[in-house]
């Protein structure tokens, strides 16, 4: 798949396979997005959040919704071509929604990870299934959030359940038939490296999911995909050591899913600090790089052809670190640790950022990423394991003096690590990031407004109300030449265009 | 785990019905708890607690900013081991308390974690209730010379400018009422004692001078990058562009003026929180 040679068309989750939900689209500009207009909405109907980012292929736009719906609709008006919902049991263990982040294509069908953690072919032209395979026991804790990634002739996938003590992997199955191909887990087994970062048993119930898609870098057949928190997530007690591979970068073979190498941002986390934000691929000058701006407050770069850190420095209120290794990773300070009580930890449970994506605008070479500034009350207890029951070690509480406490899209400058600017939201958002050639980059708000703003300056230069807060990363495509902006908000699909 | 909504909180309540329904299947429990004064059921069920509810009730369930004491007996909401597996499981509707499974914050509860819940708040429960003082005389006080009604509603008399005060008793605890009152600007009100919004803001101050020079103040509805929405002092709803005013201020000092032991003294204080407490029994003649 060549993303690049047909701008027209998003044909995986980040657009393409770098990861930075950025499009050569140029119709709408700076100077016109100030016209920009509601060009259809179509409604799922459903509650809870609304996270898929649609793909369009030649004019049909495929998406997902709450309860693992899909849909395809006429991406000029609409309409819908066929709508699907999975039947599901009601003993599914999702931690944080029924929520489903979208699909993957390739040739004449779609894929999907269900609730139920299994991965299904459904065919484009009419939403029939086509194969459906189970990955897991749900009932376990396992599921599947994120949209399947299509490399040469298999489906990627990661699962969920880093709440319940399930053992995470991402697996590979066969796009024609639905045969699983090879299994990564996340968290390695007696006798392979890195077993032993983890105390006694505990690497059987230690989580690590990997529930954000990955990127994929054809020219070294190498594909990246990132990790999220050791179970269980607030208590450090019992899993002694690094616990690898969770909240890392791990570099795979995507023929075989064998690990070229890994890197872990925060080792032995006991704050939640998933590092499940889309690994985005960029390359300066002679390096070839990955950025990614953590959960845990920290903005990445590093080499992708071995896993070294170059830099790391903070874009958001950090307080669970306070020194570098000798390598420059930030390493948890004592005073950040939870206790029994409650401890104010900055960033909050939620991240600084957390899986909304940011992007990267090959015009301004800025890095885009949703800031989240806000703390919380970290409370670590003992927890026994119970399979499939919610396993944090205790919990955290909002922080009583409220501050601080909003939301900026900040524009970094991957060469310092500096911000260059930022707009700040009146509260944090979970809306992602997408960037065109257009010199815009759109973004939305916990308040429900789509905004567009100036790439280089960072001003605001349009927004829509859609009223309810945006929980996706927007997107953009064209049907005969003339280009759209789409964003999911409260149970509707929103499209923008000029008159 | 991912989620915490502050704004538009509320929809995501419609759906997760569907997911308490089938996490713990009955609706209505069965009358008696298995486990009651089990110790060490009473421990799993802080487990449960301390993930799915202390965000709102605080460690030890002793009332946190968004949710009641739990310590505190009888419970508004029904009294008996059947009544509070009830009120977990379904929450109380038109209020914060989310149903089981709601909270995005933990995940649904079996029918057995429940039972481990409520035999945990059992546990931490106080028998005596602390407030003692003459509720007809906080009425009094309430709706006399503390002029407390001129800017809370209390079971529908009163003013706006503040949150109702009708659910505050029994959805504060007395600590917090009585910070509220001594130390209104520690920490502002959040709208959750009333009727549920679909998003929660705090009682910030607001002082605005609108383009032609005309000033307003009041307490925060709501706002957006773009917008504001107010209620002025005299209980007029604005709501402006931002760019189009010539100032806007924001603050977090309370408009509700610090009742001091002089303005206000102890006995006095402990009439107005036996009215709040009592819902306004005792001074309803
Ligand atoms: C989002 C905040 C929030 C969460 C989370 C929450 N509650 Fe509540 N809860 C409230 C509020 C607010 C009330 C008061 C409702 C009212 O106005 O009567 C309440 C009321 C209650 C009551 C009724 C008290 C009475 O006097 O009748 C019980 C029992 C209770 N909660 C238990 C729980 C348990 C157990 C959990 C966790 C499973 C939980 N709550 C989670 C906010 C919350
Ligand atoms: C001039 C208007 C005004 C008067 C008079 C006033 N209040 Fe308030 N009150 C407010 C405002 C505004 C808030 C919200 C901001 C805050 O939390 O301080 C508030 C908040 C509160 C809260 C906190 C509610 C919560 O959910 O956190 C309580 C309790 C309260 N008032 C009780 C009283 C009582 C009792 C009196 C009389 C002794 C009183 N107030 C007098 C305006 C007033």
């Amino acid at each position: 798949m060549n993303a690049g040679k047909e701008p027209q068309n998003w044909l995986m989750y980040s657009g393409d396979y770098t990861g930075r939900r950025y499009s050569t689209l140029h119709e709408i500009d700076a100077a016109n997005a100030g016209k920009l207009t509601p060009k259809w909405v179509y409604q799922t109907m459903a509650g809870g959040k609304f996270e898929t980012t649609p793909l369009v292929v030649d004019g049909i736009l495929y998406g997902t919704g709450q309860d693992d719906r899909a849909f395809a609709l006429d991406a000029r008006t609409g309409r819908p071509i066929w709508q699907y919902q999975r039947g599901l049991p009601g003993d599914i263990r999702p931690c944080c929604g029924r929520v489903n982040r979208g699909l993957a294509i390739l040739g004449d069908k779609v894929f999907m990870g269900t609730l139920d953690s299994h991965v299904i072919a459904l065919d484009t032209k009419t939403g029939n299934v086509l194969w459906d395979v189970s990955a897991v026991d749900y009932t376990k804790g396992y599921s599947f959030t994120l949209a399947p990634l299509v490399i040469k002739s298999l489906v990627l996938v990661g699962v969920s359940g880093g709440e319940y003590g399930i053992r995470g992997f991402i697996d590979a199955y066969d796009a024609n038939t639905g045969e699983k191909k090879w299994r990564f887990y996340t968290i390695p087994g007696p006798g392979e490296p890195g077993n032993e970062s983890w105390e006694g048993e505990s690497w059987k119930i230690g989580g690590s999911p990997a529930w954000i898609t990955g990127t994929y870098d054809a020219e070294t057949n190498t594909t990246f995909w990132t990790t999220g928190n050791p179970s269980p997530s607030n208590r450090g007690e019992g899993r002694a050591g690094d616990n690898l591979y969770s909240n890392s970068l791990l570099a795979l073979d995507p023929d075989t899913g064998k690990l070229k190498w890994h890197f872990q941002f925060t080792q032995h986390d006991e704050h939640d600090y998933d590092a499940t934000q889309v690994p985005v691929m960029v390359d300066d000058g002679g390096k070839k790089l990955i950025l990614q701006a953590n959960r845990n407050g920290f903005f990445y770069v590093i080499d992708r052809t071995n896993g070294k850190l170059i830099r790391a420095e903070s874009y958001a209120k950090v307080s669970w670190a306070k020194e570098k290794d000798a390598n420059g990773r930030p390493v948890p300070a004592k005073e950040g640790l939870p206790t029994l009580e409650g401890n104010k930890v900055c960033p909050g449970a939620a991240g600084a950022t957390n899986w909304m994506s940011p992007t990267y605008d090959q015009q301004t070479k800025l890095f885009y990423v949703t800031a989240r500034e806000q703390c919380d009350i970290f409370s670590t207890a003992p927890q026994p394991y119970d399979a499939g029951h919610a396993y944090y070690g205790s919990a955290y509480f909002p922080n009583d003096d409220a501050a601080p406490f909003y939301g900026a899209l900040r524009a970094l400058d991957p060469n310092t690590g500096k911000i260059k600017w930022e707009w700040k939201h009146p509260s944090p958002t979970w809306s992602g990031v997408l960037s065109t050639a257009g010199g815009l980059v759109f973004t939305g708000d916990a308040e429900g407004n789509f905004i567009a703003l100036d790439a280089a300056s960072g001003k605001a230069l349009w927004h829509f109300q859609c009223g309810a807060s945006i929980y996706s990363s927007p997107m953009t495509y064209a049907i005969a030449g003339k280009q759209y902006v789409a964003v999911a908000a409260g149970s509707s699909l929103f499209t923008f265009g000029l008159p | 785990m991912n989620v915490r909504p502050r704004i538009f909180f509320g929809f995501d309540f419609a759906v997760v019905i569907l997911v308490c329904l089938v996490t713990a299947s009955s609706g209505a429990a069965q009358a008696k708890n298995p486990y009651a004064g089990d110790a060490k059921v009473a421990k799993l069920g802080e487990f449960e607690f301390r993930a799915n509810c202390a965000f709102c009730h605080g460690l030890g369930a002793r009332g946190g900013g968004r949710g009641p004491d739990l310590t505190r007996t009888p419970k508004k909401h029904g009294d008996s081991d059947a009544d509070i597996f009830n009120t977990i499981n379904n929450g109380v509707p038109g209020t914060a308390m989310p149903p089981n499974g709601a909270t995005q914050q933990g995940v649904g509860m079996t029918e057995e974690e429940l039972w481990q819940v409520v035999t945990y708040i059992r546990s931490v429960e106080k028998k005596a209730s602390t407030v003692s003082g003459d509720a007809n005389h906080g009425r009094e006080l309430y709706y006399g010379s503390a002029a407390c009604g001129t800017c809370h509603m209390f079971k529908g008399k009163g003013g706006r400018l503040g949150p109702d005060l009708t659910g505050a008793g029994t959805a504060r605890s007395t600590e917090y009422l009585t910070e509220s009152l001594r130390k209104p600007s520690r920490r502002l009100a959040q709208g959750i004692i009333e009727a549920m919004k679909e998003f929660t803001e705090e009682y910030e101050t607001v002082n605005v001078v609108t383009n032609d020079g005309t000033k307003y103040q009041g307490t925060l509805l709501n706002e957006d990058s773009f917008t504001i929405q107010f209620m002025d002092m005299r209980e007029q709803v604005h709501s402006f562009d931002k760019a189009s005013l010539k100032s806007l201020q924001k603050s977090r000092e309370s408009l509700m003026p610090a009742y001091d032991e002089k303005v206000l003294p102890d006995k006095d204080l402990q009439d107005v929180l036996a009215f709040l407490v009592g819902g306004g029994q005792g001074g309803v003649k």
